[in-house]
């Protein structure tokens, strides 16, 4: 390459993080371009996910913040004229569109090479029916089953194959749309969905394999045909539970050497038959008596199961896979964990990974509760132990499920459940079975009752057995008593007991200690004796906490910032760590720090790594939820915060002491009061009546935030913020409805401040989370008394670092919500909208002054708009609306000349969006004057509907039944509503997400969109072109 | 532990204690590891591991327990002999079994062998300690302390004859087809026979120190030098049946140490490595095609680049370091490599070389007979 001119290669993103496509492919595209940058390649990165790390400068040469859809892509083709493209990087989405623009010759049209496995490949991969018979002619076993494009194709075939089949959907991710169905009155309920979700209208329906065991291999092949497996994962779960929402265990455990080198062999044997270059994960139904076995799938791209093998093993899937894409042979590519072997091996592991899914169905209303073939998880921990039992324990921790210090003596352990309901729990599938595994034997069921419940394989459920029997039996007097219950992963605080011994360093070498690692990819574990590595060396050492498990309003965008935090502290420290356990994040890439620490993020994990490491400080504001809740704890057991001190983030986050401050110095706020006592708070009622908003302490996400509009929903909602937040009172306060809501996303050294001003479109009421933001503000007062607030906060708390303020802005005055003393969600999109990185300044501005007095606000070249990605399609039956607790998974932002050019892309940028051509159905009993004027703009261009039970009038009505037929024959594209109507409209909004119809659920938004979404410019500028308002 | 502990020694003085199982006893043996993570009922009684207490660094064995023997013409298919072969087991946990076609738990296997295991022990570091060292000897007593351990271990194990141990007194025949393939059998894994055997011919197994005549006899379509424990430089008798049966140019494998006794008697030079391969997740590079191989390796001796003797032809290289892993000797219709291609445990990839030694047996027998 060095001698040649660079060579531009365009690497296609994966978009905002939805349910089934989430941060792993921030990771999987950032590895790919630091493989194009090592080899001298131009790299171009088109994502909407702004939120990422591979959105930004340090990663790509340049980066287009557009949505990830074929038009997009085309145009940037258009401008850059890339030589190669990257297309398995972005996960389904990326995928798809490749296929779709090399169909339609766009990459011959403009000599773009797509690199790696050629379309022909993913499409035999892609296509259930291609790939049946592309297996069929290699002799690869599948099970009995057949494709479909209609109806009445799929029930003939249903009824030929025998039921139970499953149906499976072609080019979509997830698992949307599929379902185990054991009778033709089921199939029939669930294939119109089906289609809807497949891109091309495939399904495929087999033989459902009850019982039968998941297994996962990893597969490498470069371009001469060098294959290598780099990891099997197994799940626990067996066929029917989709593998997103599977525990799993890496390496397999249960395998013999026969078994599991037949599949290995097979899987390569696909590899070979679709032609890879690159990696591509093949899927296994395993007998769970005999070694029958089938193929049931292959991804050729990376997935969330690369990532997750990547991180298990040591081995960077995705990075190599890149090196494969551009005609590196495998022996060629060094091994970057050793530093001295070649990348053509396979990883041997001396210890146990478990990989546990999390759910956070509670904050949906009428989600279907219990685990199949769609995934429904939100986020994944990996754990790592010298055994299972180890890692099974710390899996739990790391879930972050409250009230769940382990498997074993939780709430889910000490609950009253009668066995008929953790029968019921475990046949139903409901999240976290594990939890009343456990409760089952610690109830004395057997191992062989369990098994017929839940189809894990008896290995497991011993394992599970063998932590309930030695819970059950537990003393932790005498220290090799205690010790034991440590090599088994038990906590402190799950024995009650006091830390007695600091545990050791474990180091990941990919080849199990047979070579020297050159890489500081590190655990820590209760068995075993010796440490790895050297610790105590006199360096300033910093710890950076991560955000954990992934979960609503906790999401890229920590990892954004804990990456971004590491970076810039290199510079003041010999040593930066990183503590974290979420495999899907760029910030456990081992190659990004001096040190990664994949373990828990408990207060009893950081003290032992504490004492022994020595940190100068550990900074906790990177690291989401679980950040906020440790920042105490840490300064209690002497550990100095990084930044701003405890004692602050204490007096913000607790909205009782937080609402005194305000009152001290004078900064507006709505009335409130503490909910400490019923009577303060009846006084309260009555003095300022309803509507009233619960604001419960320590929280993300807005998690049991809801606004009473009368004394019942008061107590019912009060009840659950004080099971949320025990330890800290919540508070009442007026609802302000009316109102704009603006936030500024800033950073300061404890005097001064630098900040970005931000507005909502949709009205107080809705979750920031999950409103459109854009910026700049350009209301001047509010603005200017915003800033003022910002600067007088800073002082008051001495806030060193970052942080973020809320308000309510009603008669052009500011009223203050709330302040986080911490990285904030917007805080990626603030920092790429106005070309600055607040991460940067939140750095120097802990470790030294600023260079200016006063408040700062950057520059604006352009607009810029962040718009929200729900995933309701991918909740079954959960009912979509917006409110004070946030829903979205995602974010998609873009800038633009103008406002409404911004807006339209960053919209464009949330799946399933797009702008209609035939019809809006417009309705609602709330905002109807702004609902009106949307469906106005909108009769302009296309045709628009109205319900008859909530009509705006001048616009056709059509009852409820008419606008659900018209949805399904796509009659009506595109649905804009407003506030909570389930008493009238839960099958609209379902039908609206189940058939990826565009759904609008603010009455603001929907007029925004309206007004702008039919002649809006579609600039596609780099993102330093709008940084310079080129 | 408590109630009863059991204990590994080493030769540089350190001790580690853990929980014993198996059988209750003594042994001494060399130390050495396998970073294969599954595969134990193979490696176990692989006879290439006599005179060697095994550390497994997976941390969990004997998950799936230890299944029926599979027979077919005295060739087994899920063992690689009848009996085991190591000193001792040393790992970190000892799990129960529940699998379909477990018959034994991994313990009861050892008890019934005789052989002693720990578990509770950090591998990891023990594997380190391997690595940094160099293989060591060590005695591992599950029958509590034990008070002469530096007594117990015995003499330089590089000037013990193992395959003496582990070779057969006298031929075995196993009836598996037409014409005879022999197996020179220095301890040969019963992977390499049921490779041999479904080729389609019968497998003679004889005495590691048979002369080329002896050999003879038996009119062998092809010879295959197999794999066995120790020091290649003891075993002078065996390069001299090769070196000599080479000079009809009856076509030969080797495999391991086969693959070493090549070497030696064409005039190479075999040397004992710092720590072996001992693993089945490594790569081969074939120098010819460029093509590479996942494969399994067990071997503490090696030839390096300036060993191979002048004659040969450098066919596979390991990529990692300078180790040679397959030579092809033109002249005397001999092809050998350092790894196994039989595998078990380990990856089918380079099942192939049994093609291509089955082919050069045709074409010899077309040049012979034809």
């Amino acid at each position: 390459m060095a001698s040649q001119e660079r060579r531009k290669v365009l690497v296609i993103g994966s978009g905002p993080v939805k349910i089934g496509e989430a941060a792993e492919f921030d990771y999987s595209a950032s590895q790919a371009l630091k493989a194009l940058r090592e080899e001298g390649y131009e790299s171009i990165v088109l994502n909407s996910n702004v939120a990422t790390v591979q959105t930004s400068h340090e990663m790509a040469d340049k980066v287009y913040l557009l949505p990830v859809t074929a038009y997009f892509v085309e145009k940037v083709i258009q401008k850059e004229r890339p030589w190669g493209i990257l297309i398995g990087f972005g996960g389904q989405s990326a995928l798809n569109i490749g296929v779709e623009l090399s169909k339609n010759g766009t990459f011959s049209k403009y000599d773009v090479n797509v690199l790696g496995t050629a379309i022909s490949g993913i499409e035999a991969a892609l296509s259930r029916d291609i790939f049946r018979e592309t297996m069929k002619q290699h002799g690869i076993p599948i099970p009995r089953s057949a494709s479909a494009r209609s109806r009445d194709v799929a029930m003939k075939a249903a009824e030929s194959i025998g039921y139970p089949v499953m149906m499976r959907v072609s080019f979509n991710l997830g698992g949307r749309g599929s379902a185990v169905l054991w009778s033709e009155k089921e199939l029939d309920a669930e294939i119109g969905r089906a289609f809807a979700q497949s891109a091309v209208g495939e399904i495929l329906l087999e033989k459902y394999l009850f019982g039968w065991k998941e297994i996962e291999y990893e597969v490498v092949r470069d371009h001469i045909g060098n294959c290598a497996v780099t990891a099997c994962i197994e799940n626990l779960d067996p066929m029917g539970v989709h593998t997103g929402d599977s525990v799993s265990v890496t390496p397999a455990q249960t395998l013999d050497n026969y078994e599991f080198q037949q599949m290995r062999s097979t899987a390569i044997r696909v590899a070979e038959a679709i032609g890879l270059v690159g990696e591509c994960n093949v899927q296994f139904a395993l007998s769970p008596d005999s070694y029958e076995f089938y193929v049931i799938e292959t991804n050729p791209r990376m997935s969330r199961s690369s990532a997750l093998a990547s991180k298990a093993t040591g081995y960077p899937l995705a990075y190599v896979s890149a090196k494969l894409a551009l005609k590196h042979r495998l022996y060629d590519i060094k091994n970057n964990v050793s530093k001295s072997t070649t990348a053509f091996f396979e990883p041997s592991l001396d210890y146990i990974t478990i990989k546990m899914p999390k759910w956070n169905m509670s904050k949906f209303d009428f989600v279907s509760n219990s685990i199949g073939t769609e995934m429904k998880s939100i986020g994944e921990i990996m754990s790592i132990g010298r055994n299972f039992e180890e890692a099974m324990q710390k899996a739990v921790r790391m879930l972050d499920i409250n009230g769940e210090d382990g498997l074993v003596g939780g709430s889910v352990y000490t609950s009253a459940l009668k066995r008929p309901e953790i029968e019921a729990a475990l046949k139903g599938k409901r999240p976290y079975w594990f939890l009343y595994a456990a409760k089952a034997f610690r109830d004395g069921m057997s191992i062989d009752e369990v098994y017929s419940l839940t189809q894990i394989d008896r290995f497991f459920l011993k394992k599970v057995k063998a932590l309930v029997d030695a819970y059950e039996a537990r003393a932790p007097d005498g220290d090799e008593r205690y010790l034991k219950l440590k090599a088994q992963g038990f906590s402190d605080r799950q024995l009650g007991s006091e830390s007695r011994r600091s545990i050791t360093i474990k180091q990941i070498d990919t080849l199990a200690g047979e070579w020297p690692a050159a890489t500081n990819y590190l655990y820590t574990t209760g068995v075993g004796g010796e440490d790895d590595i050297g610790t105590k060396t006199g360096k300033r050492k910093l710890l950076v906490l991560g955000a954990g498990v992934f979960r609503i309003g906790v999401s890229v965008e920590f990892d954004y910032g804990a990456v971004a935090l590491a970076r810039s502290a290199k510079k003041y420290f010999d040593e930066v760590s990183i503590l974290n356990c979420n495999p899907e994040t760029v910030s456990t890439d081992w190659d990004r720090v001096d040190k990664l620490y994949f373990d828990e993020l408990t207060e009893e994990t950081i003290t032992n790594i504490h004492a022994k490491e020595g940190f100068e400080s550990v900074a906790t504001f990177t690291g989401g939820q679980i950040g906020n809740n440790l920042s105490v704890a840490l300064e209690k057991r002497g550990m100095k915060l990084f930044g701003t001190a405890a004692k602050s983030i204490d007096s913000a986050e607790n909205r009782d002491s937080f609402s005194k401050l305000l009152e001290r110095l004078n900064i507006r706020q709505a009335d409130w009061t503490s909910a400490a006592s019923y009577s303060d708070i009846k006084a309260f009622i009555e003095r300022f009546g309803f509507p009233v908003i619960i604001r419960p302490s320590y929280v993300i996400s807005g998690s049991a935030m809801k606004i009473a509009n009368n004394m019942d929903e008061l107590e019912s909602y009060l009840k659950a913020a004080t099971r949320l937040s025990r330890k800290h009172p919540s508070v009442i306060s007026s609802f302000i409805g009316e109102g704009i809501e603006t936030e500024l996303d800033c950073a300061s050294d404890g005097k001064s401040v630098i900040g970005v001003p931000l507005c909502h479109i949709e009205e107080a009421g809705v979750h920031s989370g999950d409103a459109t933001m854009m910026t700049p503000y350009l209301d001047g007062d509010s603005s200017s008394r915003m800033k003022e607030i910002a600067l007088v906060l800073a002082n008051e708390l001495s806030i060193k670092g970052p942080f973020n303020i809320q308000f309510i802005v009603k008669n052009n005055e500011a009223l203050v919500i709330e302040l986080n003393l911490r990285a904030s969600r917007s805080m990626p999109f603030s920092s790429k909208a106005t070309g600055i990185s607040l991460m940067d300044h939140a750095v120097s501005g802990i470790m030294g002054r600023f260079e200016w007095n006063g408040f700062r606000e950057p520059e604006h070249g352009a607009f810029a708009v962040k718009s929200s990605q729900f995933s309701w399609g991918q909740l079954k039956g959960a009912y979509p609306f917006l409110g004070p607790e946030m829903r979205s998974t995602g974010e998609s932002a873009s800038f633009g000349k103008t406002l409404g050019s911004a807006l339209v892309k960053s919209w464009l940028g949330a799946q399933p969006n797009a702008i209609p051509k035939k019809a809006a159905l417009v309705y609602g009993n709330t905002d109807r004057g702004i609902l009106k004027e949307a469906a106005d703009a909108l009769a302009r261009n296309i045709s628009v509907y109205t319900l008859d039970s909530a009509p705006m009038h001048n616009h056709h009505t059509v009852d409820a039944d008419k606008a659900l037929r018209l949805m399904d024959s796509r009659g009506i594209d595109m649905v804009v509503t407003n506030s909570d109507l389930r008493g009238i409209d839960y099958h609209i909004r379902r039908r609206a997400v189940d058939m990826n119809i565009p759904l609008v659920l603010n009455a603001r938004l929907g007029r925004a969109l309206a007004e702008s979404m039919f002649d809006s410019e579609m600039d596609c500028l780099e993102m330093r072109e709008y940084w310079t308002g080129k | 532990m408590g109630e009863s502990a059991a204990y590994i020694y080493l030769e540089d003085g350190t001790v580690l204690r853990g929980e014993p199982f198996g059988s209750a006893s003594v042994k001494t043996g060399e130390l050495i590891f396998t970073t294969a993570m599954n595969g134990y009922p193979e490696s176990l009684s692989d006879p290439s591991y006599k005179g060697q207490v095994m550390i497994m660094t997976h941390p969990l064995i004997g998950n799936y327990g230890v299944p029926e023997k599979m027979l077919q013409h005295g060739i087994l298919h899920n063992f690689e002999s009848e009996s085991m072969q190591v000193e001792g087991l040393i790992i970190s946990e000892l799990t129960q079994s529940s699998k379909w076609n477990g018959r034994l738990n991994l313990s009861d296997w050892l008890s019934s062998e005789g052989i002693p295991g720990i578990q509770g022990i950090d591998t990891r570091m023990l594997t380190k300690k391997v690595r940094d060292n160099g293989v060591m000897r060590c005695v591992i007593s599950t029958t509590g302390e034990i008070s002469d351990p530096a007594g117990t271990m015995g003499g330089d194990y590089n000037a013990i004859n193992f395959v003496e141990l582990a070779s057969p007194k006298e031929p075995i025949i196993h009836n598996s087809g037409k014409g005879n393939i022999v197996v020179v059998d220095c301890g040969v894994k019963h992977g390499i026979l049921r490779s041999l055997s479904g080729m389609g011919y019968n497998v003679v197994r004889v005495p590691y120190d048979y002369s080329a005549d002896k050999i003879s006899s038996f009119g062998p379509a092809g010879v295959v030098y197999s794999n066995g424990p120790g020091n290649p430089n003891l075993l002078a008798k065996t390069a001299e049946s090769l070196r000599e049966l080479s000079e009809y140019r009856i076509p030969i494998m080797g495999i391991c140490l086969g693959h070493q006794m090549a070497g030696l008697a064409f005039g190479g030079r075999v040397r004992k490595m710092k720590f072996g391969h001992r693993a089945v997740n490594k790569a081969v590079v074939d120098t010819i095609t460029k093509k590479a191989y996942i494969t399994t390796h067990n071997h503490g001796f090696a030839m390096t680049r300036e060993d191979v003797p002048g004659e040969g032809r450098i066919w596979f290289m390991s990529p990692d370091d300078d180790v040679v892993e397959g030579v092809i000797y033109e002249k005397s219709n001999a092809i050998t490599t350092q790894f196994h291609p039989e595998a078990r445990p380990g990856t089918n990839d380079a099942g192939f070389i049994f093609g291509m030694f089955g082919n050069m047996i045709k074409k010899d027998r077309g040049s012979r007979y034809g």
